[in-house]
């Protein structure tokens, strides 16, 4: 076990993301290629201890570090993982991995630059999920924006211009007022940025009504909640096959982890107080959304949306808390979700990927019997609709299960309407299953398909196996967070006036 | 005066450069057109011996000289030493271009030397006679380097404005300083901040006198309403000089604000605070704005200067010592980033092309992905995006500003920079997601290369690892704030 793991998982992308970098032009594709392999396989191999020496007995901090950073602004270079960001870590290491065999001969071009803007990004977003100082949560959550920007606006679709911009600036947005927060809370804790001294001030209500909006603007933007989430679809759709995974994979649940860390704990009063408005744009998320997304031409959009349903579900299992102090099971649910969903939609958007390299078409409408020329991809896309639609025995069920074994527990309506995502999910997703999939041949392109190469197999597989592996055995998730959930119930049952 | 007391040591700086200056002026008198490199060599060994000398006289306390006109101290020091560097830098950058359109002759390299001597004396001044020969020094300088083309309409038209309007704003400024006087009795800053602290002043005259100051300064630094100049001048002058006139005279305008507002009126600042604010929101907002709309790359960075002047001004209204070292903070990154946005430039313009619009840039990460990426460093540090100097520099501001209970204000200065974000953006964008159309050769001369990279990188490692630079400017301004 070394010392400072976090640190290792954070920085060996990034060194190989530069190095990456460094060895130019696109003659010298096949070596950028190799490298970030080799540098996200580090990565990736990296976390796993985090995961394997991660002790369940307490929900505090483990692998922590802390160095002085900037003494005269009082920040820390502080670094740790309870069990709820310690899964997120792995989770993104092991979807970094895939992104670079996914992109390995689809990008042609600047590929090198393609492979180094994921590895540092990769290893921004470990950064993100591993601080436990408020500025330098800040840095890594702001950062982590000018390599995705880059990948939209360079490797992606038609309308790449418009969604990148977009992206960016709905992101700084609710970013920036968080930062007027941070500082607020660092005079006010006592010139320390932080964070378990912000969870442990009191704070007036009034004033906890401002930071929790601050929070809320920043997060909810990211998650994305109805009605702030019009940015997804576009930058979604427009994304080249890797940025859309990232994007539906890692950076959506930075919001929700955000909620978690930020929010309930430091201002536990306001979020209370507030619980019903933001069940309520979760519930819009889950049942409007969902009907959205029933409506989708184009593949990438419908999974897009479909994320906002799903996302839906987890702000639902976070904010179930206010109501009953003994709502465990919402919240362990909505990170259940959040991983599930981090696989999920990889997978999806790895499917869409697949055909859009041999189709160049995202439209519903121009596929149809791809079961008769690509019978080993369509039987991957069949396991990973079903999980999408949250069929039991496959990861989408058993964080969907639980957020409404929680709700029913408050309300038996939330559970209603959340339930209804049940046979919304498998509308959208199974209909446009089976209009892809199913059904005679339905022109010469499909019929001049080939079915999935090797390196989209393993890919395929690997996310297969981990659908799978999370649907049959989710215990050995819930163990590693349950202190760390129980330890954060706790705090934000009591009042912080 | 004592002449046994005569310690010439702490002003070492500005006499060698003086020397050396004349020398090169009578040098470049017999050297022909065609070495004229030696002049290029020479004035970049000048500022090699002053940053020497600055280094070897270094003061870590106040010593003041020639009956407390001058002053040396550690803040004056650091804001040398990178006025050095800067003017080194503008130099070498601009070495290629001003030969390309027959710029390349001595008198550019003795003016340049002028105006930093001009800025020295600003920044070591510590009486308002020596504040303005400072100032008057610079200014003159910079009015002779943008009419140095004297056959191009633009540049022509740019000094004239440039002058009008600079004669304009040192007038307000003297006929405060009389007015100061006339309430104090004294020019010497130190003197004056005590008269005004013993309350014995006659305090409409003082107020009369400050709103004179405070617009001239303003003035100076280009902060709205008194801006107008900037984007013509910055647009009109050749990219050289605007390098020029946007790098180290933003460094001598920020010691201006202190040694006038944060030493002499101290205890004024209540009055001098709303002023600024006033100033410092208008900036923000109409800088930010207006560069939205700009096609001119040279006129959005004006207009982007604007409003980071407006964030200085943020951090400087504060009035606390946290709040001038973040301003100090805040001067000396904006200058490093705006040296790599206009260096880009200078880089990419050539004979018979001049690199001016945002469109030129095009593609430029497909014919140079170096450049493309110490612009795209630059751009994202203006906006402020860690992990890139901008972002402590802007963080630094709003933790100053929220210190002294302005929290509206700096949500309204984030709001600012996402406006902001917007059009730098927009270069990123076309650096990196357009095609090429221009796919000439880029040459840039060895030294420059390196300048540059050195200069776009420091963004980068100073946005990683800010501490020294940052626990630099806190002391200095600790320093400066104790007057005798």
């Amino acid at each position: 076990m070394l010392t400072n793991q976090l640190s290792l998982v954070i920085w060996v992308p990034v060194v190989f993301g530069l190095l990456v970098l460094a060895t130019g032009g696109d003659q010298r594709a096949r070596l950028a290629r190799w490298i970030a392999l080799v540098g996200a396989l580090a990565g990736f191999l990296l976390s796993l201890p985090l995961f394997t020496g991660f002790t369940e007995l307490h929900g505090g901090m483990q692998f922590e570090e802390m160095h002085p950073w900037i003494e005269s602004l009082s920040i820390n270079y502080h670094l740790g993982v309870d069990g709820i960001s310690m899964l997120f870590v792995v989770l993104n290491s092991f979807t970094t991995l895939l992104v670079v065999i996914a992109g390995w001969e689809v990008i042609q071009k600047r590929t090198a630059q393609y492979m180094a803007a994921f590895l540092i990004m990769s290893g921004l977003i470990n950064g993100a999920f591993a601080a436990l100082d408020a500025i330098l949560f800040y840095v890594f959550f702001e950062a982590m924006l000018i390599p995705m920007y880059l990948i939209i606006g360079v490797w992606g679709g038609p309308r790449r211009v418009y969604a990148s911009i977009k992206f960016f600036l709905y992101t700084l947005l609710g970013s920036l007022l968080m930062l007027v927060a941070f500082i607020y809370l660092y005079f006010k804790a006592g010139n320390t940025f932080e964070i378990s001294a912000f969870q442990d001030l009191k704070i007036a209500f009034d004033v906890q009504i401002f930071l929790f909006i601050a929070f809320f603007l920043s997060f909810a933007v990211k998650v994305p909640m109805w009605p702030v989430h019009t940015w997804l679809p576009d930058a979604h759709v427009e994304a080249p096959t890797g940025g859309s995974i990232v994007l539906a994979a890692i950076t959506l649940k930075i919001g929700a982890y955000g909620f978690l860390r930020f929010a309930l704990p430091i201002v536990p009063d306001a979020s209370r107080a507030l619980s019903g408005v933001m069940i309520t744009l979760s519930l819009i998320a889950v049942v409007y959304i969902g009907l959205v997304a029933l409506v989708q031409t184009d593949m990438k959009k419908l999974v897009a949306y479909s994320s906002i349903s799903h996302m839906g579900f987890v702000t639902l299992g976070i904010f179930m808390f206010a109501n009953n102090s003994q709502n465990v099971w919402a919240v362990e649910g909505a990170l259940i979700q959040m991983l599930s969903h981090g696989f999920v939609s990889a997978a999806m958007f790895m499917c869409i990927g697949v055909m859009y390299d041999r189709m160049h078409s995202r439209n519903i409408a121009d596929y149809g019997g791809v079961v008769n020329t690509m019978p080993i991809f369509a039987a991957f896309m069949m396991l990973f609709s079903m999980a999408n639609a949250g069929l039991p025995a496959t990861s989408g069920f058993v964080g969907e299960f639980m957020v409404i074994l929680g709700a029913v527990q408050v309300n038996f309506w939330y559970a209603a309407l959340a339930a209804t995502t049940l046979i919304f999910g498998a509308a959208y997703t199974l209909w446009m299953f089976k209009r892809v999939i199913f059904g005679d041949v339905a022109n010469d392109h499909v019929a001049a398909l080939k079915d999935v190469n090797k390196r989209e197999f393993l890919v395929l597989a690997l996310l297969a196996l981990a659908v799978l592996g999370m649907g049959l055995y989710p215990q050995g998730f819930i163990v590693k967070m349950h202190p760390a959930v129980n330890d954060l119930i706790a705090h934000v049952a009591q009042s912080k006036l | 005066m004592n002449w046994a007391d005569l310690n010439l040591m702490p002003a070492l700086p500005e006499i060698f450069l003086l020397a050396a200056l004349s020398v090169i002026l009578l040098l470049d008198l017999f050297i022909p057109d065609n070495r004229r490199g030696v002049t290029y060599g020479l004035s970049l060994l000048t500022l090699a011996g002053c940053a020497a000398i600055q280094y070897a006289t270094w003061v870590s306390a106040p010593v003041y000289l020639f009956s407390h006109m001058y002053v040396a101290d550690p803040m004056a020091g650091i804001i040398k030493l990178f006025m050095y560097g800067s003017t080194a830098a503008v130099l070498v950058y601009t070495r290629q271009y001003i030969a390309d359109r027959d710029m390349f002759r001595g008198e550019y390299y003795t003016l340049s030397l002028f105006a930093l001597l001009g800025m020295n004396v600003m920044v070591s001044a510590s009486h308002f006679l020596t504040l303005y020969i400072g100032l008057e020094l610079l200014s003159l300088a910079l009015y002779a380097l943008i009419a140095l083309r004297r056959d191009s309409v633009p540049a022509t038209e740019a000094a004239m404005k440039y002058f009008v309007l600079g004669a304009l704003a040192s007038g307000l400024l003297l006929y405060g300083m009389s007015m100061v006087y006339g309430a104090t009795g004294s020019l010497d800053i130190a003197v004056i901040a005590n008269r005004i602290h013993g309350g014995s002043t006659n305090e409409v005259l003082l107020v009369f006198g400050l709103v004179f100051l405070v617009a001239g300064l303003c003035f100076k630094l280009g902060a709205v309403p008194f801006h107008m100049w900037v984007p013509d001048v910055y647009h009109g002058a050749p990219t050289a000089i605007t390098l020029m006139i946007g790098a180290a005279p933003k460094l001598a305008a920020f010691v201006f604000f202190i040694r006038i507002l944060g030493q002499g009126m101290d205890s004024m600042l209540p009055q001098w605070q709303g002023m600024l604010m006033i100033v410092a929101v208008l900036s923000m907002a109409i800088g930010n704005i207006t560069a939205i709309v700009q096609t001119n790359i040279k006129r959005m960075l004006a207009y982007s200067t604007i409003s980071h002047m407006g964030f200085l001004l943020l951090g400087f209204l504060s009035g606390s010592a946290n709040g001038y070292s973040a301003a100090m903070y805040y001067a000396i990154v904006y200058v490093l980033m705006a040296m790599v946005a206009f260096g880009i430039l200078l880089a990419l313009s050539r004979a018979g092309f001049e690199c001016d619009k945002i469109s030129d840039l095009k593609g430029l990460n497909q014919r140079n992905s170096w450049y493309a990426l110490l612009m795209l460093l630059t751009m994202f540090s203006m906006a402020g995006i860690p992990p890139l100097a901008g972002f402590y520099a802007k963080f630094a501001v709003i933790r100053a500003a929220i210190d002294a209970q302005m929290v509206a204000l700096s949500a309204f200065a984030v709001m600012m920079s996402l406006i902001g974000a917007f059009y730098y953006l927009r270069v990123v964008k076309t650096m990196y997601f357009d095609d090429a159309e221009d796919h000439s050769p880029i040459v840039v001369r060895p030294e420059m290369q390196l300048t540059l990279s050195v200069n776009g990188l420091a963004l980068l490692v100073l946005g990683v690892l800010p501490e020294r630079l940052v626990a630099l400017c806190v002391e200095a301004v600790k320093q400066s704030m104790t007057l005798y």
